[in-house]
């Protein structure tokens, strides 16, 4: 599995109530969560963001919230991973079971600026920024999670 | 090498023997938790994956909280659909309008979270229920079907850190600004993908809703549960709610913390978090002069009796401020009924509050208090982020219940020690 894009970057403790505001909870259909991804942070960015693009973000990223809105937004809004420093746990794990593709990888976040194209291996764990010529190798995941990534998220994986 | 208190659970609820930090296990439920926003998003989930039934109906608890009564038509809707499913599979804990309470009070206060049980819910701030000795933890509505239709959820065994608990709690002092004081303290990613554990000779004096509180916002330390050594104050609290047999377990001599950190009650002060993060915390002389447009004394946080309790103490006899509005949400219908007898309604109505039924409402900026441009809050609530109550150029401060009544009382964060 593989995915290339440009990059948009955003800081650290990103909470779920700007990438996804409460007021639109009781929207239940994911493709009309997208209009909303980041709104609370970044209203262009849903406008600005093109399918197969990369999210760069610092530490504790999906902090607050346990809405799965915020995940499934930036998913359906075409967004085809996200690179951390570190993910809020809850996030983290809501990414994994949607089938949205995440990175933890320090150096990647240091070196890879807005606008870069990026191209990531997921068997390897290997980035690479093809703007800048630098490549950096995160963690892989263990296969258990893998195999959920691999099978489009957590309920296809257990039919 | 000894388990904490979180690895025993997870690994009896695992069927293992033992388990270890960074272990990924697949353990069984005692319960599955969902509420009016997260349960429809399962709901289709469990739809679309071709399942066509709960794994065990009395260990799913439904509750609509978040946005009722309805609050608009997609929020009817949403309840619409969580009924229709209850209905069909005949959950047995499912709350509506009229028996309905903030999830996080209501489930404690039914006994249907016990010491030792294994818990999952779709809303974050299930991490309240480790104030009973139980493990806790909020997931995602993915998590939540699939716990619904297999009764398993799988989870990376978390390190811990050990909070040693000494002293006692100062006047107008309470769970809540002992959490945000550790949160000021360690950040809001400090407990990162760890267990909070608390125990030592400090926790005699902390009353089961200062534990619920402090339980509550361990996820705002970035933790993936708080969890309270389990006591006589704890088994007083189940007796006569929790019906079945229970399992108290105890961390091990041995068990491996990476960090621990003492919590010395007496030193703490009445805290509030300025925005826009929870750990931006001072205590109450550093606050400086803040004038506030808004009071919310309620939340999964601060809505129990003993809250109520706090604020009726400093809101009777006075007025809130003529350019503050103050809404009082009792968290669930048995405290919302008993401040009725207890003549706590009429002194907060009579104070010039409004008290509301029970809902999430305003903390998460849905309905019942929204925040409009520029305007300022301070809550008894959880989160202060960007816009959380409303505009994104609002304001909120969080505190306990005795500073939020005083500040609704002066018009500025304050003391109740101005107001007594």
């Amino acid at each position: 599995m593989k995915a290339q894009g440009f990059v948009h970057t955003f800081g650290d403790n990103v909470d779920t109530d700007v990438i996804y505001p409460g007021q639109y909870l009781n929207i239940p259909d994911p493709k009309a969560m997208a209009a909303h991804a980041m709104e609370g942070i970044d209203p262009g960015f849903v406008k600005r963001v093109n399918k197969g693009d990369i999210m760069v973000v610092g530490q504790n990223f999906g902090c607050g919230s346990s809405r799965e809105h915020a995940p499934l937004a930036l998913k359906e809004a075409g967004i085809d991973c996200v690179i951390a420093k570190t993910f809020a746990r809850i996030f983290y794990r809501n990414a994994i079971n949607i089938g949205l593709a995440i990175l933890e990888c320090e150096e990647a976040v240091d070196g890879i600026s807005a606008g870069d194209s990026v191209s990531i291996d997921f068997d390897t764990g290997l980035i690479t920024n093809e703007t800048k010529g630098e490549t950096y190798q995160s963690e892989p995941f263990p296969e258990f999670i893998k195999d959920i990534i691999n099978k489009n998220g957590l309920m296809n994986s257990l039919k | 090498m000894g388990m904490t208190m979180t690895q025993k659970i997870l690994a009896a609820h695992a069927g293992l023997e033992s388990v270890k930090a960074g272990q990924l296990i697949m353990a069984n439920l005692d319960l599955v938790l969902g509420n009016d926003i997260t349960t429809p998003v399962a709901v289709n989930e469990m739809e679309k994956a071709g399942f066509d039934g709960v794994f065990d109906k009395s260990k799913i608890a439904l509750v609509m909280d978040h946005f009722v009564p309805n609050k608009d038509l997609k929020a009817a809707q949403n309840c619409k659909q969580c009924r229709t499913f209850a209905r069909k599979f005949d959950i047995d804990h499912y709350y509506d309008v009229g028996d309905m309470g903030i999830e996080h009070a209501l489930l404690p206060e039914k006994g249907l979270v016990a010491a030792g049980e294994c818990i999952i819910g779709a809303d974050s701030h299930t991490c309240t229920y480790g104030a009973l000795g139980a493990f806790s933890t909020g997931i995602g509505s993915t998590d939540m079907a699939a716990g619904m239709a297999t009764g398993q959820c799988w989870f990376k065994v978390p390190e811990a850190i050990k909070f040693y608990v000494t002293g006692e709690l100062g006047e107008d002092v309470c769970g809540k600004d002992v959490i945000l004081h550790i949160i000021g303290q360690i950040g809001v990613d400090g407990a990162l993908y760890k267990s909070m554990e608390f125990s030592g000779p400090g926790l005699k004096n902390l009353s089961i809703d200062d534990r619920f509180t402090i339980a509550n916002m361990a996820i705002e330390a970035g933790a993936k549960n708080g969890i309270f050594a389990v006591d006589e104050i704890t088994t007083e609290y189940m007796k006569g709610r929790v019906d079945r047999e229970y399992t108290i377990y105890e961390a091990d001599e041995d068990a491996e913390y990476v960090q621990t950190i003492e919590v010395n009650l007496s030193e703490i002060k009445p805290t509030v978090a300025f925005p826009h993060l929870p750990e931006n915390t001072r205590t109450i002389d550093e606050v400086g002069d803040v004038k506030i447009d808004q009071v919310v004394i309620g939340s999964c946080t601060n809505g129990r009796m003993s809250d109520m309790e706090a604020a009726y103490n400093i809101l009777k006899g006075k007025k809130v401020h003529k350019d503050v509005r103050c809404i009082v949400i009792p968290a669930t219908q048995a405290i919302y009924m008993e401040c009725l007898k207890k003549g706590y309604l009429e002194a907060f109505i009579e104070a010039g509050c409004v008290v509301s039924t029970p809902t999430c409402g305003p903390c998460l900026g849905g309905y019942m208090g929204i925040l409009a441009e520029g305007e300022r809050c301070i809550s008894t609530t959880n989160r202060n982020f960007v816009g959380r109550m409303g505009h994104v150029t609002s304001e909120v401060y969080l505190s306990n219940p005795a500073v939020a009544a005083a500040s609704a009382i002066t018009g500025k964060i304050s003391s109740p020690k101005e107001v007594k």
